[in-house]
């Protein structure tokens, strides 16, 4: 054997191997959302019959007019929307002001306010449930989503915040410097020059922020009690009731509340892939 | 175009001083070089002229105007950044508007600024490119470009060519004198280079620890170092330093006495006692080579540099190391020994307490000292 015939050997070797792992990393990953999309596609009266099988024999889109059509869901996927978008933009703006203070300016008392933040992320959900209960109530922030938005944007603001820190890190001070020698004011500078060259990191703040308040579910269900309000995590639960579990419909709305999250990322993975490359063409 | 004077500025981080009380007076039109170690303070005190920092103490004005509580936007001056500091999203010609459409610029006089510059850089073909289609050089001239079409009250230039390999860094050098002379704007330049400094400046003013150490043209600065740290900062090669004492030899000669004991003839110094510790400093090209017999140094030759032009000749003379520059093509080998002599009239003898020069008798009393 030649030492080229020997080296595309190894090379096809290498990324054969190479492709093998990624192949079986996806599969292990996305198998869960197969199976969802399997059952949900799977009619009522073979489901508990046929054994596991990879495929039924039958099909049928039952289950999606059902959700669609008969239950309350497109009124919790609303309600899903209203609060996962506004906790997302309302998050995004905070942690963009805030994240752009903690990159750019020394000031008293800035240890103290990360090391507080810090501390909020360090506390199990469950324990702040209680209080935080008796702070809404009072103030009608129960049972409605001004509540949970607040509650959603409080929580993702100290990550948020942290993640915008590191986009506006990665963006030298000189940009801003020159723009202010420029002409401009340093929000006018912020605004012209710096947030464009942020998009990306606006982008994934917006999108881990909606995925987040999109699936939450401890809050939704302790703060919300009437049907009005519910969110769509919620509502997959109304599927489960005290003698049954409706798997076939309530896979069928989980595959629908996957759409809006995969819309969101759709738009924003342009942002997302500069992102993730934007060490590389730096300089 | 417009002066700029710094009086007793002063910059501290918290405890920690940076700037010790800075004096400088930059008349208008004049081409002003910062030079100094990294770390000396030159571009904070560049930043405070452009109004990026504070001013802790002191004042500086521009134009005769106070700019101390001005916002950098109000200062009417403009600055090249060692980054370059070029909008990434923005093409080369919207980089190089930018600053006359915040100022409302007509659109057909903005055309007009930015085609001419861009002629006189060379930047015609590239107008439309984004930034990171340059290459490193073209990106400099478009910093430069965003500059000049402004037509600022003074130029800040924080260190542009450091970037630059060595022939483009030398080729911008003799760019931007051509440009000062032609745009005649007063011009604060930045460099840790010595060689930049000497080459552009109308006036050098050598910094060290946040203390100004001189000011002067660049020959005064060269021929004339106020003290031991100007003298070894300023020439490449680096002038030459040896430890000894003054001797006042008669009324008219002085030496002085080397470690090894050796006696260097020195024009009579003013101000310098007999026995008083001295530091000789003597520049390469003022020490010769000559042949045995005449009164020169027995030293002992370390290494031989050629140069092309010229050679560096490495010796060793009272267990010190001693550089000469010679444009003799050198006949003596590594390891033997040569006598070497220097030049009397040339040759600085500091005091090796306060490590100021301690100038000869015969010279002009002056202020080119700087402080
Ligand atoms: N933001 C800051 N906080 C504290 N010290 C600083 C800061 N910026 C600069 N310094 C210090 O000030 C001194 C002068 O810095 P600089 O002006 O950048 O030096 P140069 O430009 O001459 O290399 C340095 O010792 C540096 O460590
Ligand atoms: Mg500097």
């Amino acid at each position: 054997m030649t030492l080229t015939g020997q080296t595309s050997t190894r090379k096809w070797l290498y990324w054969g191997s190479h492709y093998l792992m990624i192949a079986a990393f996806v599969i292990f990953a996305l198998f869960p959302l197969y199976w969802l999309l399997k059952v949900s596609v799977t009619p009522n009266d073979i489901l508990y019959t046929e054994g596991v099988r990879m495929w039924p024999s039958r099909t049928t889109w039952e289950n999606y007019t059902f959700v669609l059509t008969q239950s309350n869901f497109p009124h919790y996927f609303l309600n899903s929307v209203i609060v996962a978008g506004t906790t997302a933009i309302v998050t995004t703006l905070v942690a963009a002001l805030t994240g752009y203070a903690f990159s750019r300016f020394a000031f008293r008392g800035k240890v103290i306010i990360v090391a507080l933040m810090l501390i909020t992320q360090m506390f199990p959900l469950v324990m702040l449930i209680a209080p935080i209960f008796k702070i809404l109530a009072p103030l009608g922030l129960t049972d409605s989503l001004t509540g949970l938005i607040i509650v959603y944007t409080a929580f993702n603001v100290p990550f948020a915040t942290f993640l915008m820190q590191s986009f506006f890190d990665g963006i030298p001070k000189d940009l801003e410097e020159a723009a202010m020698i420029d002409g401009n004011t340093r929000f006018e500078a912020f605004r012209a020059i710096i947030l464009p060259l942020t998009l990306p990191g606006v982008a994934a703040t917006l999108g881990f922020v909606f995925t987040a308040a999109w699936s939450e579910l401890l809050f939704a269900l302790m703060l919300v009690s009437s049907e009005s309000a519910s969110t769509f995590p919620v509502g997959l639960l109304s599927f489960v009731s005290k003698f049954s579990v409706d798997f076939g419909q309530m896979m069928a709305a989980g595959v629908l509340a996957l759409i809006p999250a995969c819309l969101f990322f759709l738009l924003i993975q342009r942002y997302l892939v500069q992102g993730l490359t934007a060490g590389a063409v730096k300089g | 175009m417009a002066s700029i004077q710094i009086a007793n500025a002063r910059k501290s981080y918290g405890a920690v001083d940076v700037l010790h009380g800075i004096d400088l007076d930059i008349s208008d039109g004049e081409f002003i070089v910062l030079v100094g170690p990294s770390g000396c303070g030159k571009s904070t005190l560049l930043r405070m002229i452009a109004g990026l920092e504070d001013i802790t103490s002191g004042d500086i004005s521009i134009a005769g105007t106070v700019v101390n509580e001005l916002q950098p936007k109000d200062r009417d001056i403009a600055m090249v950044f060692q980054s370059y500091a070029l909008y990434p999203h923005m093409s080369v010609a919207e980089n190089m508007s930018y600053a006359l459409t915040l100022r409302k610029t007509a659109r057909e006089k903005i055309a007009d600024a930015i085609s001419g510059v861009a002629e006189i850089l060379g930047l015609t073909a590239l107008l439309e490119r984004r930034p990171k289609a340059l290459s490193g050089g073209q990106r400099q001239r478009v910093a430069m470009g965003r500059a000049i079409v402004r037509k600022p009250q003074a130029f800040l230039f924080d260190e542009p060519l450091s970037n630059l390999d060595a022939r483009l860094r030398e080729q911008m050098r003799t760019e931007i004198r051509k440009l000062h002379r032609r745009l005649g704007a007063t011009s604060v330049y930045v460099t840790h280079d010595q060689i930049e400094a000497m080459t552009m400046a109308d006036r050098i003013v050598a910094m060290h620890d946040g203390i100004i150490q001189q000011v002067g043209s660049p020959v005064e600065i060269y021929d004339r170092p106020a003290n031991i740290f100007v003298a070894s900062f300023i020439g490449s090669p680096a002038m030459n330093f040896l430890e000894g004492s003054y001797e006042q030899v008669g009324e008219n000669s002085a030496g002085i006495r080397l470690t090894d004991g050796a006696l260097v003839p020195v024009l009579p110094a003013r101000d310098a006692q007999h026995n008083q510790p001295v530091t000789l400093g003597a520049r390469p090209e003022h020490i010769t080579i000559v042949s045995d017999g005449e009164n020169g140094l027995p030293a002992k030759v370390e290494l031989i540099e050629p140069m092309g032009l010229s050679t560096l000749v490495h010796v060793t003379l009272a267990g010190k190391p001693i550089k000469i520059f010679t444009m003799d093509r050198p006949a003596y080998a590594v390891d033997s020994f040569i006598h070497i002599a220097f030049d009397m009239a040339k040759v600085h003898v500091f005091d090796s307490a306060s490590e100021k020069r301690l100038p000869p008798a015969s010279e002009p009393h002056g202020d080119h000292a700087g402080q």
